[in-house]
């Protein structure tokens, strides 16, 4: 009985610290942050929102998506990205990946199929289709892919916009990001940049 | 698909900014926790809450202001999830159910960060935003807090069970150490396209003509503490895989960094708090020789990509970001589970076989390589104290450890300690395994089946909190088991730690003597690298051997 009572005097002076660390940690620190952002990185703050011509903006009425976020693609003048199993394909709203393990019957046959449709719609050997082509990201919303892919989808998208390879080829080239000083994480393509570019070119 | 040039430059990057960085803010650390002083903002806080921080409280004491602390914060989270709806910033969600309730206010509680719900699904900004977040920092500063007494009790001499005050390490923790470095970190997130804002999820019409809801949110701020204080909850479903979290291969070396910044940092402060630099420089070695070996299998797991579906495809790239690769997908996992964090950058449960179980591994460590921040430091010396009993046994010595007599009640302590966290994994596994309600949550069967069960009761009862996302775990049993994993494996533990705390104080600091097993030599981090992967070992190998090694053989 005694422990109790003293357990309920802490817990009233614990009350007292966790309403006193909401109102600094829970609601002075994040709109702390919410103000700087706002000044130093509107763009960044706001989504990273690219416009048809690829311009910055802030507002959603104005944007074609976020320079973040890959998106659902059934144009054959535009780049593909990867698999997703976010939602019904690149849903921000459902973040997330397969969760499928390296054994999963799913997955293998999902990998084969995925693996066929894009040698057929590329006019590839099977065997030439990278890794992050067949695989989903995991969250589903992966921007990038790698140059491999991209580089397999030239001579389609040169045909359907009748672009010259190389002139897709420099687009390619423009919207790839090495490793970060040379060491941090991957080359890769960042797909609606350069889908936005091809249409402004062709 | 990574390379193993960059894959090693990218390791040396992050060690070289550790080691610029830990001895320097463990100096610091040891000065928040022993300085009499107190700021001038600390003062005018202490007295407007009424609250005695010279108090020097018995470990009874400080005990209950911890259990009384985290009560409230339970109570306060629970209410918060349950009328959410009722509050501004919900974004129109309802309510969090009962028993979801329950497992998330005990999840941030604990520094667990197990999450059953889709963060871009379920809970509005201000939930976030004032209910995760302050948990996030707060939970931290308990664990924090806790393996300050510990430090404390071992070095002081007669002081009758007093370790120090909870509400002067809790607030110094919050004050000095996690806010201003969370600011700062924030600050650079949004920079580099971490999102911060308070919008509502906005339409956009996409290049094809479809449409796209860009999810916005307090993300920065809480991603920030995310790391730092090793909770891991994530703001969005797919937490550090998501773009909006995690935008560049810079954030995801910066986010490992900050989750392994305090963990170790709190090993360097340790040796300086007893006096000695050498017995944190031990400490953090043997954390340092475990992570790096766990690094090491790990990236060749997955950079390597045994398995069915990896080998088809040609690479292990299922749940991973193309920003990130085999190797920045590793290292994250690495460090994520060998602190007690539990943010993912990739989805575990599409690692490879060996990759996955190596993460499990990590975790059933009991999160001291090197741990979460003040939980890792702690676990690791009621490790460090079953060595040199074990050595004393050996040899005939009596044991001790920093001038204090590892006697008959300090090893009973101890090895509750060590048996806690094991018998809540086991039983737990064996309670999800036998009920037909465990079953139904799984996405796969046979071996991975097992696995996806066995990680989740091992990530709540080492609070971990990452998950092989197959498991569907937002049921009433799930939420319910889980919950009660996250909860003893916290709360057992502290106790025990603070009534060893209570005993180490309490006792005279007798000087090393011609039988004491120097506790700073390479001979002694051996040793207790040796028994940490002993314990485990004997602990866990049956279970491992019928889900990850079943299946990495298969």
């Amino acid at each position: 009985m005694k422990d109790l009572y003293a357990l309920f005097r802490h817990s009233l002076a614990g009350l007292r610290v966790l309403v006193a660390a909401t109102l600094l940690v829970g609601v002075a620190y994040p709109l702390a942050v919410y103000g700087v952002a706002a000044v130093a990185a509107p763009w960044q703050s706001h989504g990273s929102l690219v416009t048809a011509t690829g311009a910055h903006t802030t507002d959603a009425d104005d944007a074609v998506g976020s320079a973040l976020l890959g998106q659902l693609t059934d144009d054959d003048r535009l780049f593909y990205n990867r698999p997703s199993a976010a939602g019904d394909g690149y849903d921000p709203l459902n973040s997330y990946g397969s969760n499928y393990g390296p054994e999963s019957p799913d997955l293998i046959a999902a990998i084969k199929e995925r693996k066929a449709e894009i040698a057929e719609r590329e006019g590839v050997d099977p065997a030439d289709v990278p890794p992050d082509a067949v695989t989903a990201s995991g969250s589903g919303l992966d921007p990038d892919i790698s140059e491999a892919y991209a580089d397999l989808q030239v001579p389609r998208v040169a045909a359907a916009t009748g672009l010259t390879e190389d002139a897709v080829r420099r687009l390619v080239a423009e919207h790839t990001s090495g490793r970060t000083w040379g060491v941090l994480g991957e080359p890769r393509v960042n797909v609606l940049e350069l889908n936005i570019a091809v249409l402004a070119g062709s | 698909m990574s390379s193993v040039v960059p894959a090693l430059g990218q390791i040396a990057v992050l060690v070289a900014a550790l080691v610029l960085a830990v001895p320097f803010l463990g100096r610091y650390l040891a000065h928040v926790y022993t300085s009499p002083r107190h700021l001038a903002v600390e003062r005018a806080s202490y007295r407007a809450l009424r609250l005695d921080p010279n108090a020097d409280q018995h470990w009874k004491a400080y005990a209950l202001s911890v259990l009384g602390f985290s009560l409230v914060g339970i109570l306060g989270l629970y209410a918060f999830g349950r009328l959410q709806d009722l509050l501004p910033l919900s974004l129109g969600f309802a309510g969090l159910p009962a028993d979801g309730a329950w497992n998330t206010a005990v999840s941030f509680v604990t520094n667990t960060n197990w999450q059953w719900y889709s963060g871009e699904a379920a809970t509005g900004h201000l939930f976030q935003m004032s209910g995760l977040t302050v948990q996030n920092f707060v939970s931290a500063g308990v664990g924090m807090a806790v393996a300050a007494a510990l430090a404390r009790g071992l070095a002081r001499n007669l002081r009758d069970g007093r370790v120090g005050n909870f509400w002067a390490d809790l607030v110094r923790t919050v004050v000095r150490v996690l806010l201003p470095i969370a600011l700062v970190a924030a600050v650079v997130l949004v920079l580099l396209g971490v999102v911060q804002n308070l919008l509502e999820p906005q339409t956009v019409h996409t290049l094809t003509g479809g449409t796209q809801d860009i999810t916005g949110g307090p993300v920065a701020s809480q991603e920030a503490i995310k790391e730092l204080g090793t909770n891991g909850g994530g703001f969005y479903n797919a937490n550090s895989a998501h773009p909006f979290e995690n935008p560049t291969p810079f954030t995801n070396i910066f986010e490992i960094f900050l989750l392994l910044l305090l963990p170790f940092a709190m090993a360097w402060a340790f040796g300086l708090i007893v006096g000695d630099r050498r017995q944190g420089g031990a400490v953090l070695a043997v954390m340092a020789l475990l992570l790096g070996v766990s690094i090491a299998l790990l990236t060749w797991a997955e950079m390597a990509g045994p398995g069915t579906a990896p080998g088809l495809a040609g690479g292990a790239m299922e749940g991973k970001e193309v920003r990130f690769g085999t190797a920045g997908s590793a290292l994250f996992g690495a460090a994520t589970t060998g602190t007690s964090t539990g943010a993912v950058n990739a989805m575990h449960d599409s690692f490879t076989a060996p990759g996955g179980g190596v993460a499990m591994f990590n975790m059933m460590l009991g999160e001291v390589a090197p741990g979460g921040v003040g939980s890792g430091l702690y676990g690791m010396l009621m490790l460090a104290v079953v060595t040199v009993f074990l050595a004393g046994l050996m040899v005939g010595r009596t044991p001790e450890y920093l001038g204090k007599k590892i006697g008959q009640r300090e090893i009973v302590l101890v090895a509750l300690y060590v048996l806690t966290t094991p018998l809540l994994v086991l039983a737990g596994i064996a309670v999800a395994i036998t009920a037909s309600q465990g079953l139904v949550g799984l996405q796969e069967s046979g071996p991975h089946g097992l696995s996806e069960a066995l990680y989740a009761v091992t990530s709540a009862s080492n609070n971990n909190g990452s998950a092989f996302g197959g498991l569907t775990s937002g049921t009433p049993f799930w939420n319910t088991l889980l919950g009660l994993c996250m909860l003893l494996g916290r709360f057992v533990p502290i106790v025990l730690v603070l009534a060893l705390a209570g005993r180490f104080s309490a006792q005279r600091r007798l000087p090393p003597g011609a039988g004491t097993l120097p506790t700073h030599r390479p001979l002694f981090v051996a040793l207790l690298s040796g028994v940490a992967l002993v314990v485990v070992g004997l602990t866990y190998v049956p279970v491992l051997v019928l889900g990850p090694i079943v299946e990495s053989l298969s």
